[in-house]
């Protein structure tokens, strides 16, 4: 919940924000300057926030801070998951800052709302971490792409998966904004056309602190499977919440559709043990990217989550192609980049499709046991991958309207 | 099945049980504020970091001292009651003359920097504090499943809040406090320390904070930002049951506690909005408060 306390000291803090925002950037048409626009305080600030901007300072070194001889420049700045906040900060970066490349956009809402702002302008952008899946949707643009995952690729598999484990009645909780009706949405789709049943879903103001009375609902309603639609700080919240009152031990099963390492580690195996869902990317899923999650290791302390590892995959794709081309035109970047295949140790067998989203393999993973755990970050098992063409949404369903049709 | 407005009536029995838990928990946090208030006329801003700062209490000292859950409930409110002191005799002493918005703006800005050097600290995503032994699990009461611990937290809650109101209300020391609050300079004259009676209630409303974050940490993530979230809607009990009244704020919160958990079940989309609803009307119906003395 955003403080209200008064007009004046919120705008205070709107102004020294966005001052920090620019303090540091140097102004260049001579140069490509990155711009990382995210949740830097709030409930989803560890999945990527801060962190996740260190992952784009690995990808500017590793490819020698030049490109074609001009530097690159990284400014980033907090949105607090607010689109008017998040509007204005890109609103000034693409209007006095040359900001070449905005990426992070966490939260649908500031996603949706900035990359409006970024065809408006003719900037480029790349959404690294919000979910909506109506953002290659009905909300796509000429003018970005969509990168590690989204709600459909991570919710409509796995609610397959469980109905036809037979968890075919479902309750659906979910978060009060654009992401979370998007996972309801699609997960309600996938659930009746796999043939089973929504008992019944609510809607929880985010970010909430207290499920209890969404959860007694939930046990109420009787049904097997209670699908969460929530992430960060909240998904830790309803999952906690859930094992007091002891929803597992009566018999119902908790289906965490949006999940990432950080919430995992916060919950601690004992709870979360058995989950399963869908995810983008594991450090330890083969040898590449155990090597790439060692040096993140190295120089945060945690494990990245797969929107980091996502951060460093973009803006190392979007230098390459700012190289090959000679140019940092968005027309231009975009041919490219649908051309080319991308292929690093976070992306197997990925592509840019017509409706901006970067399809890529998915896997299905479960969450080890306490006793199958041999170190700190050892909380995955990969079941199986979901090839990058059958993940997401078919573009033969899309409401994109750069999608012929 | 009989429904109650198209629920079913265990289910809404189940709510009505969460929303009166809720509801001592909010009167618990905002006993704390009335009292400095009322007492003391600080808004105290600092109350939510004070609440958060209990529960880092907890969690730390379990962690590295091995503090156990009951220990903490009284090692806790008596670090951050200390705090508590401190603050007000280095600090809030100074501006006492002043404007209240002076108050307000140190004690605001006192937890800013609280949460943002936990922040630093530890991050934003807390960790869990594991529910004692004693606590865990629950009973079946027919209607719903209510996990041993929150019954705890309701009794414990109500038990703080009525020995509190006793306190203040019916006993001696209680008797000077609020005559020393009134007219400080009689109260001097007949031989009462006032400016320990102050700097020692707003120890003690630090202190309550503090309870209640401790009893609040196996309940929700503890996070450096937990009382931020939690201090808004405070204040609007507060503001509801009348800044002055100690009673106010305990009835207040067991109601908005209620009337929190019936919108959740009607319309959840307003959970988070209802008791400003409510703060708004009382404010336009009766602005003193709906225990408030007119100003």
């Amino acid at each position: 919940m955003i403080r209200k306390n008064s007009k004046l000291v919120h705008g205070i803090a709107l102004a020294s924000l966005i001052a920090a925002g620019s303090a540091g950037a140097a102004i260049s048409d001579e140069g490509v300057v990155i711009g990382y626009l995210d949740d830097m305080n709030g409930t989803y600030s560890d999945l990527a926030g801060p962190a996740g901007r260190v992952a784009i300072e690995m990808a500017i070194e590793d490819f020698g801070k030049t490109v074609k001889g001009k530097p690159v420049t990284l400014i980033s700045a907090d949105h607090r998951n607010d689109p008017a906040t998040g509007s204005s900060i890109a609103r000034e970066w693409l209007d006095q800052e040359s900001v070449d490349l905005i990426t992070g956009l966490n939260s649908s809402s500031v996603a949706i709302s900035v990359t409006r702002l970024v065809r408006e302008k003719n900037g480029f952008a790349i959404v690294t971490t919000a979910a909506s899946d109506s953002i290659t949707g009905e909300h796509c643009t000429p003018n970005h792409f969509h990168w590690v995952y989204d709600t459909f690729a991570v919710s409509d598999p796995a609610a397959r998966a469980i109905v036809e484990q037979g968890g075919d009645t479902w309750f659906m909780l979910s978060a009060d904004y654009a992401f979370g009706h998007s996972m309801e949405a699609a997960v309600e789709k996938a659930v009746s056309e796999s043939g089973g049943t929504l008992a019944g879903k609510a809607r929880h103001p985010f970010p909430s602190s207290d499920f209890s009375s969404y959860i007694l609902q939930a046990q109420s309603s009787g049904a097997k499977v209670i699908g969460l639609a929530s992430a960060g700080t909240d998904l830790v919240n309803a999952i906690n919440t859930a094992s007091q009152f002891g929803v597992v031990e009566s018999g119902q099963s908790l289906a965490s559709l949006m999940v990432f390492i950080t919430d995992m580690k916060a919950i601690g195996l004992d709870k979360a043990k058995g989950t399963k869902f869908v995810t983008g990317w594991y450090w330890d899923m083969d040898e590449q990217s155990r090597e790439w999650a060692k040096r993140f290791h190295d120089r945060v302390g945690r494990m990245p989550t797969m929107v980091q590892a996502g951060n460093y995959s973009a803006v190392t794709s979007y230098l390459k192609a700012v190289e090959a081309t000679g140019s940092d035109d968005p027309k231009v970047i975009r041919e490219y980049m649908m051309a080319n295949p991308i292929d690093d140790f976070f992306s197997r067998n990925g592509r840019v499709r017509e409706d901006g989203r970067m399809v890529h393999d998915m896997y299905l993973a479960e969450v080890k046991s306490p006793e199958e755990s041999a170190g700190e970050w050892d909380l995955y098992k990969i079941l199986a991958t979901i090839p990058a063409e059958e993940a997401f949404r078919p573009l033969s369903a899309s409401k994109c309207e750069l999608v012929k049709n | 099945m009989t429904m109650i407005f198209g629920v079913p009536l265990m289910a809404f029995m189940g709510q009505l049980m969460l929303g009166l838990i809720n509801g001592a928990f909010y009167a618990l946090l905002s006993l704390g504020l009335a009292v400095i208030f009322g007492l003391l006329k600080i808004v105290n801003f600092a109350h939510g970091a004070q609440y958060m700062l209990g529960a880092f209490v907890a969690l730390l000292g379990l962690e590295y001292l091995g503090i156990n859950y009951w220990v903490a409930l009284l090692v806790a409110p008596l670090v951050v009651g200390v705090l508590g002191v401190v603050i007000e005799r280095l600090l809030l002493r100074r501006i006492s003359d002043l404007d209240h918005l002076y108050g307000l703006l140190l004690t605001f800005g006192l937890a800013l920097i609280f949460e943002g050097t936990l922040i630093n600290l530890v991050g934003v995503s807390g960790s869990t504090y594991p529910i004692t032994p004693a606590l865990q699990g629950g009973t079946n009461l027919g209607f719903m499943y209510l996990p041993t611990y929150r019954a705890w937290v309701l009794v414990a809650a109500l038990c703080v809040c009525f020995a509190t109101w006793f306190i203040i209300e019916r006993t001696r020391l209680g008797a000077y406090l609020r005559a020393g609050t009134e007219n400080a300079t009689l109260m001097k004259g007949f031989g009462v320390n006032v400016p320990l009676l102050i700097t020692f209630t707003y120890g003690f409303g630090a202190a309550l904070a503090a309870f209640a974050g401790v009893l609040a940490a196996p309940l929700y993530p503890v996070t450096p930002t937990m009382g931020a979230n939690l201090l808004v809607v405070v204040f609007a009990v507060v503001v509801i049951g009348g800044m002055g009244s100690i009673l106010g704020a305990i009835i207040t919160g067991l109601l908005m506690g209620i009337i929190e958990g019936l919108t959740k079940i009607f319309y959840p989309e307003a959970a988070n909005t209802i008791i400003f609803i409510v703060m708004a009307i009382v404010l336009m119906v009766r602005p003193a408060g709906l225990f408030g003395k007119e100003v």
